[in-house]
């Protein structure tokens, strides 16, 4: 590494050096895209979180309580599309994917600079697109299903196109970090050296790319459906509804491991820093991500078991189902055996990504339940589904997200955050989010079927508790984007390598230059080797 | 390209391989975005053969055959466009790039007289789930049609700006696999709606 001045670095603001409106809109600097996209994302990730406390507070009593069961619907609807199309699928991918892939592989930007920018215009374009079919907001959940999403007064081919366009930046963005992990590696970084992050990143982006179209068909076909009439999901046309749904799973679960496999990437640079140890299995790790997104594509059909599809399909689904946990669970016993006898520091980015393995473990060992044939009957459409993809959704996903953002915060800013602060945000979402979830496995176990505003009053003490949960949580949220604002702007300087990591994004200032490093660096090992040698 | 950037000829060399990278990427994303269009073919047609046979014998054969005439024709001016970039021979490349534009708007032309004549014979979409693959298909390439005349007219403006030449033909390298890969979609369009339907 070349060991810049610290405080020359301190007095430099790097890519953040330009301001104005202009050179943030048309910014070709994959850093900056990166930055526009973690706002814009992090923004809808707490326009859902508002709707889930509203959806909460509804079900804090089991009859109606402040909403009309209409309005719950909407709600619902929106919380689900939100999330998943809005902050989910493009946070870690399109945010920090921008920021990081070319710094982690020592290059000066992605491949295509312009087609990224446009990629995040199509991706603001789509938002508009979507926020336009609020004038008659959907009500369908997000999972569009027809005949009923063909036949509801709400605005479904608005909706379908604006997703559309999402799904195109989405593809485009996959597409450039494809190109980019091939072509513009720094020299001697081999397949075998690149960080796990960008192995993760990689098998996320070919599934974008795969995944992706077919969704963008199936919301055209859904929109032709609505203006033309063509009646290929309506059974009254000759149409088969299930084709619907296959095409939307064929997507829809893959695009699981969109959201999944990042968090992964990310977890598994932080934890050999704060371990100080090498990372355990790294070409384990590193495949694994490609078996995952390449069996993750043959999963589709355990989301439709109670459908009506064919028991011999269930079955191979059900199989495959399983199959799919191989590759998982490879990776969690990668990390435990990374920590086993490190040197372990409890940073807040490091205990962000200890709660990720302890609940995304939770999350992904209930997957089996709802992947077996027998126990998906009494469980399907119950809160333990509920459960279930919240704990690895918000278990796993968001709190590796949440270890991202502090572990780089100060890469990203050039300032640190506030520690102690930092800690009781996390010790109050921790809580928070076992209150508002865990119980939601017992409720669906005890048959409390989802996306209903009302409820028998028996379910009514676990309700509330969730409901409780849900303050916590948001209380904890709260504190943590409190803390990012007054990092952002008060923190205290950051060095270029606060947490003493070896690769290549904290061989350079922070915040980095706009080109990123003076002079390209030359790889001559791998990234992990904490703990035996200085590097 | 701020990535891959560079005046030398290996740099140019190598910015050519990652635009060519990109756009085979780009279209594998194509591929399977009319994957979708020709599954719910196959699960129709096997479901209703009867129903493709008597509705595929509407259509208007010589029309279609013309079309596909006249796509297979703009891909050879195409070709000899990407071949005049790659000599610098400016003249040419302008003149195969306005015949393809010019052969892809002759196809849109026979399409227009096509549907005229399909909707006075009061076939839509939704007539029945043929015709509604038959123009939801057609339909998805004709916008393809569209936006490669798009890009075949940018490229016409760029080489008549000078903007392309023997060292910099990489728009046209990629334009051109664009706008193959719109005639192989037809290529495969025709026999399953006009024959074998």
């Amino acid at each position: 590494m070349s060991h810049t001045d610290a405080h020359a670095i301190n007095e430099d603001r790097g890519y953040l050096t330009e301001r104005g409106f202009r050179s943030w809109a048309c910014t070709l600097d994959h850093k900056r895209i990166g930055v526009l996209y973690l706002f814009t994302t992090l923004f809808f990730f707490l326009a859902g979180g508002v709707i889930a406390l509203l959806m909460r507070l509804e079900l804090l009593t089991p009859g109606p309580t402040l909403m009309s069961d209409h309005t719950y619907n909407v709600l619902f609807t929106l919380h689900g599309a939100i999330m998943i199309f809005l902050f989910i699928i493009p946070g870690i991918p399109s945010g920090m994917g921008n920021f990081f892939i070319p710094l982690l592989i020592g290059a000066r930007d992605v491949a295509f600079p312009r087609l990224n920018l446009l990629s995040y215009w199509i991706f603001i374009g789509g938002i508009v697109v979507i926020l336009a079919s609020l004038v008659s907001p959907m009500d369908t959940g997000w999972t569009f299903y027809t005949p009923y999403s063909a036949r509801t007064g709400a605005a479904v081919a608005t909706l379908s196109l604006g997703i559309f366009l999402v799904g195109m930046s989405s593809i485009l963005t996959g597409l450039n970090f494809i190109v980019t992990t091939h072509r513009l590696r720094a020299p001697g970084l081999t397949w075998h050296r690149l960080p796990l992050f960008i192995w993760a990143m990689y098998a996320t982006s070919i599934i974008q790319v795969i995944a992706t179209p077919v969704v963008g068909i199936t919301f055209l076909l859904l929109a032709a459906e609505r203006i033309f009439g063509i009646g290929f999901f309506d059974p009254a046309k000759g149409g088969d509804p299930l084709l619907f749904q296959h095409f939307f799973w064929f997507y829809s679960h893959p695009v699981v491991y969109v959201m999944i496999l990042p968090a992964m990437g990310v977890i598994t640079e932080i934890i050999p820093v704060f371990s100080r140890k090498p990372i355990f299995g790294y070409r384990a790790i590193a495949y694994s991500s490609l078996a995952i997104a390449f069996i993750g594509f043959l999963v589709w059909g355990h989301h439709m078991f109670v459908s009506g599809m064919s028991h011999v399909a269930g079955v191979i689904f059900s199989f495959l189902t399983f199959f799919v946990a191989v590759p998982t669970g490879v990776k969690v016993f990668n990390w435990i055996a990374t920590l086993y006898r490190g040197s372990i520091t409890f940073e807040s980015p490091m205990l962000y990504a200890l709660t990720f393995i302890f609940l995304f473990v939770i999350g992904g060992l209930t997957g089996p339940f709802l992947g077996a044939l027998a126990t998906d009957v009494h469980l399907h459409d119950t809160y333990f589904v509920v459960a279930h993809f919240h704990y690895t959704m918000m278990g796993g996903t968001v709190m590796g997200l949440f270890a991202g953002l502090h572990y780089w915060f100060p890469k990203m800013t050039g300032r640190m955050l506030n520690e102690t602060v930092a800690k009781l945000a996390w010790a109050i979402t921790f809580v928070g989010f076992n209150t508002t979830f865990f119980v939601m496995f017992i409720l669906g176990y005890h048959g409390m079927p989802r996306r209903y505003a009302e409820y028998l009053p028996k379910y009514h003490a676990d309700n509330v508790f969730a409901t409780v949960g849900s303050w916590i949580l948001a209380v904890g949220v709260v504190i943590m984007f409190a803390n990012f604002v007054w990092g952002m702007f008060w923190g205290e300087k950051a060095s270029a390598n606060p947490w003493r990591g070896l690769t290549l994004e904290w061989q350079t200032p922070s915040p980095p230059p706009t080109e990123n490093f003076d002079e390209i660096p030359t790889v001559t090992d791998w990234p992990y080797g904490y703990g035996k040698k200085a590097v | 390209m701020g990535g891959v950037t560079g005046d030398s000829r290996e740099e140019r060399a190598y910015a050519l391989e990652t635009a060519k990278l990109g756009i085979w990427c780009f279209l594998a994303t194509e591929v399977l975005l009319f994957g979708g269009l020709f599954t719910a073919y196959t699960v129709f047609r096997l479901r209703y053969p009867d129903l493709f046979h008597a509705e595929h014998l509407k259509l208007n054969r010589l029309l279609g055959g013309t079309n596909t005439v006249i796509l297979i024709t703009s891909s050879l001016t195409m070709a000899l466009a990407v071949a005049a970039a790659r000599q610098g021979r400016k003249k040419r490349l302008q003149i195969f790039l306005l015949c393809t534009i010019l052969l892809a708007a002759s196809f849109l032309g026979v399409k227009y007289l096509e549907w005229s004549d399909d909707f006075a014979r009061h076939l839509y979409p939704g007539t029945n789930l043929f015709f509604s693959l038959y123009f939801t298909m057609a339909g998805l390439h004709a916008l393809h049609v569209i936006a490669g005349m798009g890009v075949l007219t940018t490229l016409l403006v760029m080489a008549r700006r000078g903007k392309l030449g023997r060292s910099r033909h990489t728009p046209v390298e990629i334009g051109g696999l664009y706008w193959h890969f719109v005639d192989l979609v037809w290529i495969y369009l025709f026999p399953l709606l006009y024959l074998v339907g």
